[in-house]
């Protein structure tokens, strides 16, 4: 029986194949259903046992799974990242949180010098089928350290790959299918958007590898990941109002880029701006401009735009609207777009 | 500090037979053999760089022999030929990562039981924490054995691997080296305290020092520390108390941080020459054992030269196929066009 037909089944015998979920019920149902199917799967890291973690994603594991499966460690990030190592050469599956963006750095010898190389070391006798967890991106007036979007950090390792899902219903099949992968994924997840609930077909994850168009338009495309691509589709509809068709592009997996979407979708646009909340400098926006510009510099009416967070580090909860790309900054930076002439 | 458990201890306290002796000194003496012939080799051109462990022989070959392949994983830095030598590892891929063939090494680390060589101070000690733990997971009663050194000692994941062993009771031998020196600050200047082993009692497990010169000893500590660990006790530390004879590396200059005579002072009595005068002196061994254990020594070296010297480099495309276990289009994209342009496709 094929996977996805066993996933059918299992949504007929629940009665249901589209549910109203939130991302942190899909998270947490995606987690519960790896768990299950999947015994070398273990889920570990800060508060993540009898708490379910700070955000709630692994509630209820432990008591479903048991305290072998989920379980609590020290509080310490290269400890949960080094053990995930050991772990994966034993042959586990390992499921690891880091309980914040800013604190994967005290973790990053971990994930940087071994994570990502231990399959190239061993010449592929020891994959790390690892999926990090990481909460991202700011958005929910946290302290310091709680609001980072590390996606151009970890896509600039090699042997790491980077997803994050922007909405529920590619928040559980992407981590089901990262969770099942035999590379290490980090994962993402747009703590902003938690709480937001969204239908979840929860038997067909449609394609689950490279971008996704999320709003079709034809006079420009938005590429956005995480918590931006909501706001990217209010800025389409806003636009929609003065005649301006934007198309929402949903890169998803932050590496591999998935080019060829871009080249498809700016190739009919011919327009395009970037948007993401890390930093303008050396940020993925640039890596997105360069992968357009090449497979599409004769059909660009403009350079492309980036619209995005500053070369700062990342404000207090006050000034955290005036760091995060809101509504008025991308619809400027689409104006500027549009307005551009050949000099 | 300087005793296990005493029950544990008992339990599996049989002493070396006379043959297990001998054996001892002839992984000694290929260790040692190897060890200077290294060197040798770097100066010739034959390898572009080693890091021996010269004067660490008991200490390595003690500790590894506690070691069951069937059951336990070793996870070394990159001065442990020793260990992986008693290991029965392929030398040949085992020394090819000095040949700058492949980071790591080219021996299979799951079939040798030893994780890749590890360039990264104090990098795998929590690999051996998660890999033990998975033992416990699994009811298996395997043990790690983690190697680092006193300057790794330094390295904050040394304490993050301590703890988190000691809180879940993960069967791990946290074997130090205490050669010394950390390339040229000496461990007076490394190791607050003067011992890692006394930090052990930070964690609530036991932790033993020992004269990491005198291979018996360094056995009896390690098994004994195996045999804690597999009863369920949790961790152990031994801190085997040695001296690096040679440089840091083949690219170091001892004589701008310490004199020979404070070498020859500091060093104390050669290993082997302990053993030896040991074996002697019970009648385990005659001289015409040693002449043969000498020569059997060199013969393997020659063999291991023979074949890292055969040992051409890897073909490019390695650089590409090994990143991931499922590649890229971008990575795919790259390594068509490396070939392209390198091979002229």
């Amino acid at each position: 029986m094929s996977e996805s037909t066993t996933a059918t089944l299992e949504a007929a015998a629940r009665n249901e194949q589209s549910v109203k979920l939130s991302m942190q019920q899909a998270l947490n149902r995606a987690l519960d259903e790896v768990l299950a199917a999947d015994p070398k799967t273990v889920v570990f890291g800060e508060d993540c046992g009898q708490l379910g973690g700070v955000f709630r994603i692994t509630d209820g594991l432990q008591a479903k799974h048991g305290e072998t499966r989920v379980f609590d460690t020290p509080l310490a990030e290269s400890g949960i990242l080094g053990m995930s190592v050991g772990l994966a050469m034993a042959g586990f599956h390992p499921i690891p949180e880091v309980q914040f963006d800013g604190f994967a750095y005290p973790a990053i010898n971990q994930i940087v010098c071994q994570i990502a190389r231990m399959n190239y070391r061993s010449r592929g006798k020891l994959p790390m089928p690892i999926t990090l967890r990481v909460p991202s991106f700011g958005g929910i007036r946290a302290p310091e350290h709680h609001g980072e979007s590390l996606e151009a950090l970890f896509a600039h390792v090699p042997g790491l790959k980077v997803v994050s899902p922007s909405d529920p219903h590619d928040a559980y099949h992407l981590l089901k299918y990262a969770a099942t992968r035999p590379d290490p994924v980090i994962f993402m997840e747009p703590k902003s958007r938690y709480w937001q609930k969204g239908d979840v077909d929860t038997a067909d994850g449609g394609t689950l590898t490279g971008a996704r168009i999320v709003r079709p338009g034809r006079h420009l495309t938005l590429v956005a990941w995480g918590a931006m691509v909501a706001r990217c589709l209010q800025v389409a509809e806003l636009a929609a109002e003065d005649g301006i068709d934007v198309e929402v592009l949903d890169l998803r997996w932050l590496k591999p880029i998935d080019a060829e979407a871009l080249a498809t979708s700016v190739g009919k646009t011919r327009r395009a701006v970037v948007v993401h909340e890390a930093p303008l400098t050396s940020g993925l926006g640039a890596e997105v401009a360069q992968l357009i510009t090449q497979n599409c510099f004769d059909t660009l009416k403009a350079p492309v735009e980036r619209v995005t967070g500053f070369d700062v580090p990342y404000p207090s909860g006050d000034l955290e609207d005036e760091y995060i790309p809101n509504i008025d900054r991308i619809l400027l930076g689409i104006q500027r777009v549009l307005e551009y002439r050949r000099g | 500090m300087d005793s296990l458990l005493p029950a544990v201890a008992a339990a599996d306290a049989a002493p070396l037979a006379p043959g297990q002796l001998r054996e001892l000194y002839s992984l000694m003496a290929a260790v040692r053999y190897l060890d200077t012939a290294a060197v040798a080799w770097q100066r010739q051109g034959i390898i572009p760089g080693y890091a021996p462990e010269l004067g660490q022989e008991a200490a390595q070959v003690g500790s590894a022999y506690a070691l069951d392949t069937a059951r336990d994983f070793a996870f070394p830095t990159y001065r442990e030929m020793g260990v992986a030598r008693t290991m029965g590892v392929d030398m040949v891929a085992y020394m090819s990562t000095h040949k700058a063939t492949w980071h790591g090494g080219m021996y299979d680390p799951l079939a040798s039981r030893l994780a890749p060589i590890q360039a990264v101070v104090a990098g795998s000690v929590l690999h051996a924490v998660g890999w033990a733990h998975g033992q416990t997971l699994e009811g298996n009663d395997g043990v790690a054995l983690a190697y680092f050194g006193d300057g790794a000692s330094s390295q904050g994941d040394v304490h993050e691997a301590m703890n988190f062993a000691a809180v879940m009771k993960a069967p791990v031998v946290f074997f130090i080296q205490n050669n010394g020196w950390a390339i040229s600050v000496p461990t007076e200047r490394q190791v607050a305290g003067g011992s890692v082993a006394a930090r052990a009692a930070g964690y609530g497990i036991p932790g033993i020092q020992v004269d990491g010169n005198d291979v018996i000893a360094v056995h009896e500590a390690t098994r004994n520390a195996f045999a804690h660990c597999r009863a369920g006790n949790g961790p152990v530390v031994v801190e085997a108390m040695t001296y690096r004879r040679g440089p840091h590396s083949t690219a170091d200059d001892p004589g701008r941080y310490r004199s020979l005579d404070d070498e020859r002072i500091d060093a104390g009595e050669d290993p082997l020459e302990r053993l030896r005068k040991r074996l002697l002196a019970e009648g385990a061994a005659d001289e015409a054992f040693f002449t043969a254990a000498n020569q059997a020594a060199r013969a393997e070296e020659e063999a291991i030269r023979t074949g890292i010297e055969a040992l051409g480099p890897r073909p490019g495309n390695e650089m590409f196929d090994f990143v991931f276990q499922e590649t890229t289009p971008a990575l795919e994209n790259q390594a068509t066009r490396w070939r392209e342009e390198s091979e002229h496709v």
